[in-house]
């Protein structure tokens, strides 16, 4: 008998789904109360993950597809806070949208669930399976405010690009299991023969599909419309979240099965990192709309998150980890002085409507100058650390090229950021906005934003967090 | 000793910036914040003082040093100071408050924001002097980008995003490359700490690369020719107190670089790439003193003279002999004195007058006096005038180098001449002459405060120009161990 204790969290939370959607339908002018069970369902369901999984060392159930170790742990954990803060932020924005339905916290939690099952699995089957149940979520979210133009563009895109891409991820796994004669990620390595180039062609196809739901170049054609079109607590999730999860599901797909295949795939990582750092680097320079260039800078995060995955060791993968967590928090303090551009009920997300804010608004000028510089990467914020580890990782390899062309593109990066800066500091003032925000929002930009400023003084507890991860 | 002296004055700017923060603006007036800044900042002078003074000068070694665990098995908080580091610092926390002081007069609004930029970016400069693990000494030097970016481009004159933007990518620039050296070096010795790094040596195959990837930054931060371009701009468009810490210590950052890191720690290379140096720094000294020659915005003027003498400064770093090593340092502690008073003396007619035009100016001797004489004092030390400090660093350095190249030191001495060209014309332009311009005949003297400061400035530089020997004997036998070091590097390989 299996010990479901391990997959408690995602029986705990189909559960919840169902039981809300029950709800939901039976009781009227239920948002609010559905709202206030889904944050409570994801805040159990990261106490059960970290108290039943956080200190094993390597399980695997049902026939070894699902994997619990502490990669999956630590990313489940760190998807259900995103996913928490996520949810907790976006109400007063959904509110005066008026799209504060019950569907909502619904599809956040089952594309949660997705991602929890694909953070888990050992197996390309599962993999496939919680893909796909978060990707329909998506689907749905990113169309949530139906009612404008952009928005049911932005899902009708995501849903057509997205499922050619799944297509081809398909297909790639059907080409591994013809080639391997199994879909487990252990049986594959086992009976890995590497003279199988077969094999390179389905690595390649999932590759693609993977590259695709990361938007790393040149499968990130998507993302700035989708970013942009989406309502913004909806691009706040699409930002954090799903990355988490993919990125564990590119760790896993390369490190487990195809490890010996690394002079194959390590080409394929090198090349998608340096493209999504040059491209989403000099493509967000001319951006004037906030959230498309979030698209872009996110492009060239997702291109440093890769470079750690190339070196092809544990260091590396543990920086890629280290770099999407601090992304994750920096995004979030982003979006929170994103959500605070409210005046009279209309949110503003033009670059130019930052112009002046530090004189009417110098605290949130001072978050927003902190974060930016963060992004770029400018010491002694936590986005230099985040930096540091992954190109401490590749120059360890002696991949002196992928580490120069990264940091000057983090010079190119940096423009943009300054920017942003500039017309936030040196321009002309605007109209007031509103200062009466939700106090969850005031927590999340203030505590993400003293982790950003702060992460200098102890920067060992992260490392030792990650430390706990040995795939090879 | 035990108590953590380096570290309380990397740390104390940084209290009173917090202190700043929660005082209240009130119509950009804010003299609680001037006072909380001003007091700050001399408390640190005098701890810095109190640091020279327990400073022990007949050792080579590093002291005061404090190392904490920063980042388990692999970066450790290191700061010390040897002969070096000591005067970088001094000159840092003389210079701060005479800064401060200076405000009263420059900046009109967000007085508050701006002494919290100062505040924090003498806490940044003081930790670069004293740092002594690369990564450590990475860090410092490059969150001083953040401060100074803020100072040019929110206080800053009317082009003033462009030269910030200038300023910030130029100099970030430089230091990526800097930065995966920086990795290399961790990787090919197992350490970044500098005095762990000084014993082991780093293997000579890998020398002229990492020399190259620190030599970038440096570059970029000293100004050398060709990468010299943004200094004028920020120096042009920064208030007057940024451009004053801009002269006086920013730029200096570099020329402690090279003695710190591409001599200590690359010593084949840096025997390999002399002539590279010898050559930029000689168009550096003769090209922009050229170029001085043609300007007509007085801040531009010393810019560009800043960048002749920081050729003359890397020219003393290289020769790697003993007077042009100290020359080179007592060069830089003198530039940042003279040029931080000669960016004030501009300031001071600026605030009169809102021009920097040199031909808006003209007899203003009988005017101002006082602030003539002292206008005409930063003028021969910025020449290099017997009994003035620039003679000393300058003197010394060209002795250096006509021991180790005669033709450099001939070419180069020719930059003391149009020095004293450019300089004695800009005074005679801007003091002497006709006063043609009617305006001119409402200036007021100088008020107690810049009177105060170009004072301050003034009595180090005779005071030491005469009697430079407590400078000597700080710094006489860290150069020499270095020297020794190095040759002891070379013979061996």
């Amino acid at each position: 008998m299996y010990n479901l204790n391990l997959i408690l969290p995602e029986i705990f939370i189909s559960l919840s789904v169902m039981f809300l959607l029950i709800l939901g339908v039976f009781k009227k002018d239920s948002s609010q109360i559905i709202f206030n069970l889904s944050l409570f369902t994801i805040l159990i369901a990261a106490i059960i993950t970290v108290n039943e999984t956080y200190f094993i060392n390597r399980v695997t159930l049902f026939r070894d597809s699902v994997v619990i170790d502490p990669m999956a742990s630590l990313m489940k954990i760190i998807t259900l806070i995103g996913g928490f803060l996520v949810l907790v932020i976006s109400s007063s924005y959904l509110k005066s949208f008026n799209i504060f339905k019950i569907e909502y916290p619904i599809l956040i939690l089952s594309s949660i669930l997705g991602m929890m099952v694909m953070i888990s699995s050992n197996d390309l089957m599962v993999f496939y399976m919680g893909l796909e149940l978060q990707s329909l979520a998506l689907y749905v979210l990113a169309t949530f405010n139906r009612n404008q133009l952009k928005s049911s563009e932005a899902g009708l895109k995501y849903f057509v690009l997205s499922a050619l891409s799944s297509g081809l991820l398909l297909y790639g796994c059907s080409l591994i299991y013809g080639f391997s004669g199994s879909t487990n990620f252990d049986v594959i390595a086992n009976q890995l023969n590497s003279n199988e180039y077969a094999l390179t062609f389905g690595i390649v196809f999932i590759l693609v599909g993977l590259a695709f739901k990361i938007s790393a170049v040149p499968f990130h054609m998507w993302a700035p419309d989708v970013y942009e079109g989406s309502p913004t607590s909806v691009t706040l999730f699409f930002t954090m979240v799903p990355k988490i999860a993919a990125l564990t599901v590119f760790i896993r797909f390369l490190y487990v099965p195809f490890l010996n295949l690394i002079d194959q795939w390590q080409m394929i990582i090198v090349f998608l990192s340096i493209a999504s750092m040059i491209f989403g680097a000099i493509a967000a320079i001319g951006q004037t709309n906030i959230k498309r260039l979030i698209a872009y800078s996110s492009i060239g995060h997702i291109g440093y998150t890769l470079a750690g995955l190339a070196t092809g060791s544990n260091d590396g993968i543990q920086s890629s980890i280290i770099y999407i967590s601090i992304y994750v928090v920096m995004n979030l303090a982003l979006f929170s002085c994103l959500l605070m551009l409210k005046r009279n009920e209309q949110y503003y997300e033009d670059i130019d409507d930052l112009s002046g804010l530090s004189k009417n608004h110098p605290l949130l000028s001072l978050c927003l100058l902190i974060i930016l510089f963060s992004l770029a990467g400018i010491p002694p914020l936590a986005g230099f650390f985040a930096k540091f580890y992954v190109f401490k990782a590749v120059i360890e390899q002696s991949m002196y090229f992928l580490a120069i062309v990264g940091l000057l593109s983090t010079v190119i990066a940096a423009f943009y950021y300054l920017r942003i800066i500039k017309i936030i500091y040196f321009d002309k003032e605007k109209e007031k906005y509103d200062t009466d925000h939700g106090v969850w929002l005031k927590f999340s930009l203030t505590f993400s934003t003293i982790l950003i400023l702060f992460y200098f003084i102890f920067p060992s507890q992260l490392i030792e967090l990650v430390s706990r991860i040995n795939i090879i | 000793m035990n108590f953590p002296i380096l570290s309380s004055l990397i740390l104390l700017p940084i209290v009173g910036a917090l202190f700043l923060f929660f005082t209240k603006e009130k119509d950009g007036n804010n003299l609680t914040a001037k006072y909380v800044a001003l007091f700050t900042t001399i408390v640190n002078f005098l701890i810095s003082i109190y640091l020279w003074l327990l400073f022990d000068p007949t050792t080579s070694a590093f002291q005061f040093v404090e190392e904490r665990i920063w980042i388990e098995d692999f970066i450790n908080y290191k700061v010390g100071v040897d002969g070096i580091s000591i005067l970088f610092i001094l000159l840092t926390t003389f210079i701060t408050p005479l800064c401060i002081v200076s405000v009263n007069n420059t900046v009109k609004d967000r007085l508050r924001d701006f002494l919290i930029a100062i505040l924090i970016m003498e806490s940044f400069m003081i930790g670069v002097f004293c740092a002594l693990d690369l990564i450590v000494f990475y860090l410092f030097f490059e969150a001083g980008l953040i401060p100074m970016f803020l100072i040019i481009g929110i206080w800053g004159g009317p082009k003033r995003v462009y030269s910030a933007f200038k300023f910030f990518l130029y100099t970030l620039l430089g230091s990526v490359l800097m930065l995966v050296a920086i990795i290399s070096i961790y990787w090919i010795s197992g350490t970044t700490d500098v005095i762990k790094l000084y014993e082991l040596g780093i293997d000579a195959k890998y020398q002229n690369l990492l020399w190259l990837a620190f030599f970038s930054s440096f570059a970029v931060k000293t100004p050398m020719w060709p990468v010299h371009t943004w200094l004028p701009d920020a120096h042009v468009e920064a208030p007057t107190a940024g451009s004053v810490l801009l002269a006086a210590i920013l730029l200096k950052m570099a020329g402690y670089g090279f003695i710190r890191f591409s001599l200590g720690l690359f010593p084949i290379a840096s025997e390999v790439f002399t002539p590279l140096i010898y050559t930029l720094s000689v168009i550096a000294i003769i090209f922009t003193s050229f170029i001085a020659l043609m300007q007509e915005d007085m801040k531009k003027l010393i810019a560009y003279s800043s960048v002749a003498h920081m050729g003359f400064v890397t020219l003393g770093i290289f020769t790697l002999q003993q007077q042009g090593i100290e020359g080179s340092i007592i060069q830089m502690i003198s530039h940042g004195l003279v040029s931080a008073a000669l960016f004030l003396c501009v300031g001071v007619v600026y605030d009169r007058m809102h021009s920097r035009l040199i031909k808006s100016y003209g007899g203003i001797v009988t005017i101002i006096p006082k602030y003539s004489i002292l206008f005409m004092l930063f003028t021969l030390a910025a020449l290099g005038l017997p009994g003035t400090s620039g003679f000393i660093g300058e003197f010394l350095i060209l002795m250096g180098a006509f021991k180790d190249n005669f033709l450099v030191a001939v070419i180069a001495s020719f930059g003391v001449i149009l020095g004293a060209a450019y300089m004695l014309w800009l005074y005679k332009r801007v003091v002497f002459g006709k006063l043609i311009n009617e305006d001119l005949k409402k200036m007021v003297d100088l008020n107690k405060s810049e009177y105060l400061i170009l004072t301050c400035l003034a009595v180090p530089t005779l005071f030491f120009g005469f009697y430079p020997e407590p400078l000597f004997n700080t710094i006489e036998v860290s150069v020499s161990d270095l020297i020794n070091m190095h040759n002891l590097n070379i013979a061996s390989k």
